[in-house]
């Protein structure tokens, strides 16, 4: 999977859900999209071994 | 997950309307949710002219696209920062969603037109870099929206942005903030309207809406923006939404609805003491207005840095 802001890399074993992926990587589902392709998926989804998604967090910053 | 309304695979889930949607009936919630924003808040009329403040970030581009889908008459404002490789790819993005679509981008450099950037205005007056850039931006938007005749200036502040910025408002008890913080601001001498159509949508909504419509918009974090106040905010929001949904959606919604008018007072006593500042002529309550006081401290620093 490709993780966002910073950009980096990483391999995880399937199958899971979505919901376990950002579960084990202590993402708050809130505060992201995940992509797999060029739709989305949702958190009950089931990722294998040979799925790869990004992983983008949606919040910005910019304020006083 | 299902979509609610047609019961197809869904792509994206939102809690707090304990729904999830598929692409189609995803993107007709969003221009439902923009058009009872400008419904309900009386934002504007059809026919007039409309300024959108954009960034290049999925917001701004959400903000432009939705307006223009819903019939408004939309042209696009970008400010140039001189934020290094995150300016020049964010004004890329706004370029090439203004070229592909046959539609008017303005476009002010603050270095070109005023001198100074954002990164020179934060470490020459130590003042926040997000301070130095919302001041900057606030003014060039105003004052091409006035000069240009426009009616309102959009900007893509979401549901997230204005929770965010009431709980900062909030522990400090910034009354005239709280006054001040409204999904439109009224016109008034020297003031173009100002109007919030995304309030009633999330982050994790407008940057959806972007990535089901191929819009390429500035993914990275700005990065001035890194530790600042309002992403601390922002991540003790989400916190709490993950484990209440609906929680920033309560606490905005009722502000507007309930609260605000409570604060009203405050706002409108500035406005009172307003008169056009001795440089620029803009609205301000100094003899000289704060754009025109950071451009001259940001000017004579350098001036002594020589």
């Amino acid at each position: 999977m490709v993780l966002r802001n910073p950009r980096r890399e990483l391999e995880m074993p399937g199958p899971l859900t979505v919901a376990a992926l950002l579960e084990q990587l202590e993402v708050n589902p809130e505060s992201v999209l995940v992509i797999q392709g060029d739709t989305l998926v949702t958190r009950d989804a089931r990722l294998s071994d040979a799925d790869v998604v990004e992983i983008r967090p949606v919040t910005s910053g910019g304020a006083e | 997950m299902k979509c609610r309304v047609c019961r197809a695979p869904a792509v994206l889930d939102i809690r707090r309307h304990n729904a999830a949607f598929c692409r189609e009936h995803f993107l007709k919630h969003c221009r439902e949710q923009v058009r009872r924003a400008i419904d309900d808040q009386h934002m504007m009329a059809a026919g007039e002219r409309v300024l959108v403040a954009v960034s290049g970030g999925k917001d701004s581009l959400a903000l432009w696209d939705l307006l223009l889908e819903l019939g408004y008459d939309a042209d696009g404002l970008y400010v140039g920062l001189g934020i290094g490789e995150y300016s020049d790819a964010s004004w890329q993005a706004a370029r090439t969603f203004a070229r592909e679509r046959g539609l008017q981008l303005r476009e002010v450099d603050l270095a070109a037109e005023y001198g100074y950037d954002v990164p020179r205005a934060a470490a020459t007056t130590h003042r926040s870099p997000c301070g130095a850039c919302g001041l900057s931006k606030r003014h060039v938007f105003n004052s091409v929206a006035v000069d240009h005749g426009y009616d309102v200036v959009a900007t893509g502040h979401n549901l997230d942005d204005e929770a965010a910025v009431l709980l900062g408002n909030v522990l400090r008890w910034e009354t005239g903030y709280l006054g001040r913080q409204h999904p439109v601001l009224p016109a008034g001498p020297g003031f173009a309207r100002k109007v919030k159509p995304l309030y009633r949508l999330g982050e994790r909504e407008t940057a959806a809406y972007c990535v089901l419509l191929g819009i390429d918009y500035q993914v990275e974090e700005c990065p001035m923006a890194e530790g600042n106040r309002h992403l601390g905010y922002k991540e003790v929001l989400d916190a709490l939404e993950d484990r209440s949904p609906g929680a920033k959606a309560a606490f905005v919604f009722g502000f507007v609805d309930r609260a605000h008018d409570r604060f009203r007072d405050e706002a409108g006593i500035e406005r009172e003491g307003l008169g056009p500042c001795a440089v620029c002529g803009s609205p301000t309550t100094t003899d000289v207005c704060a754009f025109c006081r950071l451009r001259q401290r940001v000017g004579s620093r350098a001036v002594h840095a020589q």
